[in-house]
């Protein structure tokens, strides 16, 4: 087990790097430079030259990658050409509230996807059952099938201005946890319904799957109650793909947050990365994309980690 | 009598034309008995074991008859009462031990299992029986395998497995469904001898279902032959086998391999 951890901490860390370098070659490749966006298209070449040596943008990119790279480890992530001042602290409050969001969608998905994917996986047979299966179905089509942010949109529509749960205006976490709390459940709700409804599928299925397991039998043979039975045996084993699956979902919530950022006008990465995009400001997209990156890496290896746990099987490959 | 089976029928209600798997099956078994039931695969063998224990669930499958366990009419009891008796009183082994086993569960959990549901104990007491009963279905290295996952076992150690699960709490009445089917010869033989050593030391009775009339015979005292549902002959073992008095008895007998074969050159017969 430890061998094979170790593998996946190496590939880690090497598809970090290799996210870090792709992010820098685009950059370069692709059109338009800082020196406008900062300067001002009225800026003296003597301007530009110095400004492009200043930030060391005259040099050849593996210099510059290298130097960015030696200093990212040492937790120093560049000065930001537009607004002049560190990277770091320019993120730190961003990269909060977009954590913040993505988070609250996780835990709604997985508070809304768990006993939905377990009701619906009810085969009592009686009209009531499949009403409620019926319903659960046709609910996960439609919020499957409808974009976040149109369903953001829809949200903000019904529940701000409509029921006036909420005011549509961004409250910081400097307000206090619980306003703050209070504010982004509507966003993270956005986020989090289309992957809710995949994964209520995904559940039902695997749940339906192993009750039809013969080990289930065994354990009606014992005296279990369908309830023993699904605590005891089909629940552990149902969650083995739903833990994967969500893991993987880990990167589209993030995708999904910095849309629906710009959906519910609230000051997170999404909207400081397509800013920073559009001013070609380079140290600030490069540490965004290194942060959603490392995000996503790091909880797919958890979710293997936890994986291996669930699944005694997986230990001896 | 311990057990009275009169006119067991199990039928499937939800075809066009209702279909009856099992039809009218009468047995008696009594104290400590080795009973088999042997017939060709679909003639409803498994079925009766599956509705004695209670285990047909489905709504479009009807039961119906007398299964009278020491005054207890089985068949009208809720699905509630009938656990108190499934795993305590009743037990029963499946014909596949690779996947009647979850793959995820320790195997001294699923052998403590039916203690954990029907008897107050602590976790080290649990344990002592478990073990005990791992022990009693012959498997080797008892402490060793509890702590193991059942596909670090082969299929006889985990058809052992099953059979330690099943009589954990030494029920009264075990059912054995083709519990050798799946399994190689050599450990077929073996499975065997452990059931009737069981047999011998615990008074387990068994009621063994098997297609093969030759494993039967070796095991049980009597015997009764079912084709499509239907009993169409029953009696002491050694008579059914000597002198069949159906053709379909006759035809299982020739249609099986050398019985030499079977029980690795056995020397009863």
């Amino acid at each position: 087990m430890g061998k094979a951890l170790l593998k996946r901490l190496a590939l880690l860390i090497g598809t970090l790097l290799l996210v870090s370098v792709l992010a820098f070659i685009a950059f370069s490749v692709i059109p338009g430079d800082p020196t406008a966006s900062v300067l001002g298209i009225e800026a003296t070449d003597e301007q530009v030259a110095a400004f492009r040596a200043r930030q060391g943008l005259d040099l050849p990119v593996w210099q510059r990658y290298w130097a960015w790279l030696t200093a990212f480890v040492r937790g120093d992530f560049g000065q930001s050409f537009k607004f002049d001042m560190p990277v770091r602290a320019l993120l730190a409050t961003r990269a909060q509230v977009t954590l913040v969001l993505a988070a609250a969608a996780f835990v709604l998905i997985v508070a809304i996807s768990l006993p939905l994917g377990l009701l619906a996986a009810r085969r009592g047979g009686g009209v009531l059952d499949k009403a409620l299966d019926w319903l659960v179905t046709v609910t996960t089509q439609i919020t499957m099938s409808v974009p976040n942010f149109v369903l953001g949109i829809g949200l903000m529509y019904l529940f701000a201005l409509v029921l006036h749960w909420f005011e549509p205006e961004f409250v910081p976490l400097e307000d206090g946890l619980w306003p703050h709390l209070r504010f982004m459940v509507f966003p993270a709700l956005a986020v989090a319904l289309p992957k809710s409804a995949m994964t209520v599928k995904l559940l039902r299925g695997s749940i339906l799957g192993e009750l039809g397991q013969d080990y289930i039998r065994t354990a009606y043979s014992k005296g279990n109650s369908r309830g023993s039975a699904l605590r005891r045996h089909v629940l552990r084993n149902a969650m083995i793909p739903v833990v994967t699956f969500l893991a993987m979902a880990i990167g589209d919530i993030m995708a999904g947050s910095i849309v629906v950022e710009q959906v519910f006008g609230i000051p997170g990465l999404g909207r400081i990365l397509i800013s920073s995009i559009g001013n070609r400001d380079y140290p600030v997209v490069q540490a965004v994309v290194v942060m959603v990156a490392s995000v996503v890496v790091g909880c797919n290896f958890l979710a293997d980690l936890l994986y291996r746990v669930m699944d005694p099987r997986i230990e001896r490959t | 009598m311990m057990l009275t089976i009169r006119d067991l029928s199990v039928v499937f209600t939800d075809r066009e034309k209702p279909f009856t798997a099992v039809d009218k099956f009468s047995l008696d078994i009594d104290q400590g008995e080795i009973v088999g039931v042997v017939g060709e695969s679909g003639s409803g063998k498994s079925m009766t074991a599956h509705a004695l224990m209670g285990l047909i669930r489905r709504s479009e499958v009807s039961v119906t008859g007398s299964a009278l366990f020491e005054g207890t009419q089985l068949l009208s009891l809720s699905r509630a009462q009938l656990r108190q008796y499934q795993g305590r009183d009743l037990s029963i082994i499946f014909q596949e031990p690779m996947t009647s086993l979850n793959p995820t569960m320790r195997i001294g959990k699923q052998v403590e299992e039916a203690l954990f549901i029907h008897e107050k104990l602590s976790p080290v007491e649990r344990k002592a029986k478990a073990l005990d009963a791992m022990a009693l279905a012959g498997l080797p290295d008892p402490e060793g395998i509890y702590r193991q996952y059942p596909h670090q076992l082969s299929g006889g150690m985990r058809q052992r497995v099953m059979i330690a699960a099943a009589l954990v709490l030494r029920p009264r009445l075990l059912i054995a469904d083709e519990p050798t089917t799946a399994l190689d010869v050599t450990v077929q033989a073996q499975i065997l001898d452990t059931l009737r050593e069981i047999n011998r030391r615990e008074g387990t009775a068994i009621l063994f279902i098997s297609h093969d009339l030759g494993v039967v015979k070796a095991l049980c005292s009597r015997v009764v032959v079912m084709k499509q549902g239907k009993i169409v002959e029953s009696g002491p073992a050694d008579e059914v086998f000597r002198h069949p008095k159906e053709d379909y008895t006759r035809l299982l007998i020739a249609s099986r391999p050398s019985r030499r074969k079977l029980r690795g050159g056995g020397t009863d017969g």
